[in-house]
């Protein structure tokens, strides 16, 4: 597991604090969001010194973390974060957190004090390690210098293979004294006895998957964010056409298969798409791709899809038979695993004399299908009340014609979220970044952040609500001394909306505590006083070119705040408790 | 039904309390525990014993293997094994009762490694149950202290546990 490191004269001396700089240059980093601190000002000199690596100061590290996520999302390269000892580490929890549940690369490293002090209370201490311990892929605690170089590179490592997630890394201050120097090497790979994580799927397993996958009836391909964050969307697409499958996108999932393509049922689960829930209900082979089975696809387990056989791919065997059980589990990275079963896929219907899959009965799926969505299809019937307001789906849906579909699209937690993720028909992977897992309010804004320093040249809007976007409107300042011009897409509603129509539908209409009694800021004034523009829009004749006037602003950060119809709620919606996959609401009076 | 996990798992700090935090964090119980470094100091090997059924064993052997500090493990249960409890017990030993305490020791095949005017320490190694049994053997109210190791384990036959 260790690194060799060869000590000759060439070797470069540094301190802990400047092999940390360095090694972020040398891994690559782009960006460094953080926040400094006692803990951490030897790193902070070394970086300002060396300044090779560009760090982004946010106004609180909870959007360290999430502005870093975003940047991971859209890139796929892991995000670094740097925070002090004490409230700087504590901080980034919540972000760590977020990162964790949807597994993406993240690497933190934060400050701790000096190690003589650890455990006596000392000034801005805290035990990282043991409070991030159950949201970290994994953790470290750097006793010597020297160990710095090959810790880094295994922190990215872990946090960016297998199945990725956060690493933290806690640095005590005396490792980074600027007056010890040790010699510097920073290995080029590592390797570690007790990590291996898959690297192709159980030959056997595929073939029997390629097997049961021609001779369904009515399959379905259920697809979640590990294809996206395994780099799996082409292959997928090209083995759903080659069999000419039906295909939903879970939250975490959406872009990794062509949102406006026919095939395309739309999001599934809670807030899914009528015909994506029905189709999965009713199919006899479910074909899960780095999709985790989680309770906000399945609703009550034991009902879940009474007749499907389910094969599941997943990078992560602890993914596997968790919540549903698998038929066939197949462990393998979605790139290997999928390039496999579509060779076995050709190779069984080459080999056999009868056409696979049988046309006919897949015919008669699809005219079932289609017949579902021409019922109750979000896209092709209008699936939202008429109202003198602005509907919050026609907000999004001007999003997606002002922006021809293209933009990179962040969101925060609630309504607003659901109704993005329905409305915005993601062609791409990478486009869509938002907290599925944690459901982390106040993740939009510093997340647009890092995706708009990652892709300054592209359109990067964040659909939000104003609950949501007053937990980290202190980004605004960020975003004006990075000029990371996002376009801010607040749908007010004056309500915490998810929260009220939970309310609506369950308590009766008693709104505790979701209202916020006309103390809202005027967000125009608000986004001015931090340099940027404000544009208020009221009036339905004025949605798109307002929203287009808001776009063509390239340089400036735009908050649009839009008035809509606070009445209005997300559906469909599951029915719980006991509800299957087949039982929804679909409006505030039809239930299925 | 009870399971006894064997743990091979990097002697770092830290490491302890990633798999104990996974099992508080999951909803898993522990129901005996035991660690000690091996012959390779950079190895620990970590022994619990927990129960459950199939499926939620698999659950927490997959989470644990997930663990970046855990080596390899096996679940000894699954084939022929050897386990072993150490019990240290001291009771009380007044007059008559030294010598049936005595014999009942010896029918345990156990040690007295500690002797008072009133007491007696006996050393007990075993199987849980053969613990137990002899825990029931002595009247409550002379038993003083009871201290257990948790059970250690290991597979029967060529079959090794190694990096």
């Amino acid at each position: 597991m260790n690194a060799e490191v060869e000590l000759d004269s060439e070797v470069e001396m540094l301190s802990g604090g400047e092999m940390i700089a360095r090694a972020l240059e040398d891994e690559g980093v782009e960006f460094i969001f953080g926040y400094p601190g006692g803990a951490v000002l030897h790193i902070y000199d070394a970086l300002f010194k060396a300044a090779r690596v560009p760090h982004v100061l946010v106004r609180h590290e909870q959007a360290a973390t999430h502005a870093a996520d975003g940047y991971a999302r859209a890139t796929g390269k892991p995000g670094v974060v740097l925070v002090t000892s004490g409230p700087g580490a504590t901080n980034a929890v919540t972000g760590i957190a977020t990162a964790y549940m949807d597994s993406i690369p993240m690497v933190v490293l934060s400050g701790q004090v000096q190690s003589h002090l650890i455990g006596e209370d000392a000034f801005q201490e805290t035990d990282m390690v043991g409070i991030s311990r159950p949201i970290v892929k994994h953790s470290f605690q750097v006793r010597d210098a020297t160990q710095l170089p090959e810790t880094i590179k295994k922190a990215f490592f872990i946090a960016a293979s297998g199945r990725p997630g956060p690493v933290v890394i806690d640095i005590p201050k005396d490792i980074t004294r600027p007056d010890e120097r040790f010699p510097y090497v920073y290995p080029e790979r590592v390797k570690l006895r007790s990590y291996a994580p898959s690297v192709r799927g159980h030959s056997g397993q595929i073939r029997k998957a390629a097997k049961l996958l021609l001779s369904a009836k009515r399959p379905i391909i259920y697809s979640g964010g590990g294809v996206i964050l395994g780099e799996g969307s082409d292959l997928l697409r090209e083995l759903a056409q080659l069999l000419n499958y039906p295909v939903t996108n879970t939250l975490m999932g959406l872009g990794a298969y062509p949102g406006s393509d026919r095939q395309f049922l739309g999001m599934l689960g809670m807030h899914g798409f009528y015909e994506a829930n029905m189709a999965m209900h009713h199919s006899d082979v479910i074909l899960a791709v780095g999709a985790r089975f989680d309770d906000r696809v399945t609703n009550t387990v034991s009902k879940f899809c009474p007749g499907a056989k389910i094969i599941h791919i997943d990078v992560d065997p602890a993914a596997i038979s968790k919540t549903v059980a698998a038929d066939i589990p197949i462990v393998g990275p979605v790139q290997a695993v999928l390039t496999d079963l579509l060779a076995a896929l050709r190779n069984l219907q080459d080999s056999s004399d009868e056409a696979l899959p049988d046309g006919e009965a897949l015919d008669r799926w699809w005219a079932q299908i289609d017949e579902w969505r021409a019922s109750h299809g979000l896209w092709t019937g209008r699936r939202f009340g008429d109202s003198d307001y602005i509907m919050p789906q026609e907000v999004i849906q001007s999003l997606y014609r002002v922006t021809e579909g293209k933009a990179f699209v962040t969101s925060d937690v609630g309504q607003h979220q659901m109704f993005a993720a329905q409305y915005y028909k993601f062609d791409e992977p990478r486009r869509w970044i938002n907290s599925g897992g944690l459901g982390t309010m106040g993740f939009g804004l510093p997340a647009a952040m890092g995706v708009k320093l990652a892709f300054p040249e592209d359109d990067v809007a964040c659909v939000t609500g104003e609950g949501s976007i007053q937990m980290n409107i202190q980004e605004l300042s960020t975003c004006l001394q990075y000029n990371t011009p996002v376009k801010i897409v607040n749908l007010r509603n004056n309500y915490l909306g998810m929260v009220k129509q939970w309310q609506d539908m369950q308590y009766e209409g008693r709104y505790a505590m979701s209202t916020y009694e006309d103390s809202l800021p005027d967000f125009m004034k608000l986004t001015e006083s931090y340099g940027h523009v404000g544009m208020e829009i009221r009036d339905k004749a004025e949605l798109d070119s307002k929203m287009a006037e808001a776009f063509a602003m390239k340089d400036r950060l735009v908050f649009i705040d839009v008035f809509i119809d606070p009445m209005e709620h997300v559906y469909p919606m599951h029915v719980a408790p006991n509800g299957s996959m087949k039982d929804m609401w679909l409006s505030k009076n039809e239930r299925v | 039904m009870r399971r006894i996990i064997s743990i091979l798992m990097e002697n770092e700090p830290g490491a302890l309390s990633r798999v104990v935090g996974l099992f508080s964090q999951r909803g898993y119980n522990i129901d005996t525990l035991n660690v000690a470094a091996t012959e390779d100091e950079t190895l620990s090997r970590l022994t619990l014993t927990t129960y459950g059924d199939d499926k939620h064993i698999e659950q927490i052997t997959k989470h644990l293997n997930r663990l970046v500090d855990v080596v390899k493990l096996v679940d000894l249960t699954e084939g022929a094994h050897v386990e072993r409890d150490l019990m240290l017990i001291k009771v009380r030993a007044d007059g008559g009762q030294r010598e049936e305490i005595k014999r009942t020791t010896d029918i345990f095949r156990g040690q007295i490694v500690d002797v008072g005017p009133r007491v007696y320490t006996i050393q007990l190694a075993g199987t849980t149950d053969k613990l137990d049994s002899f825990v029931s053997a002595i009247p409550d109210t002379d038993i003083l202290e009871v201290v257990r190791s948790g059970v250690a384990g290991i597979s029967r036959g060529e079959k090794v546990l190694r990096p």
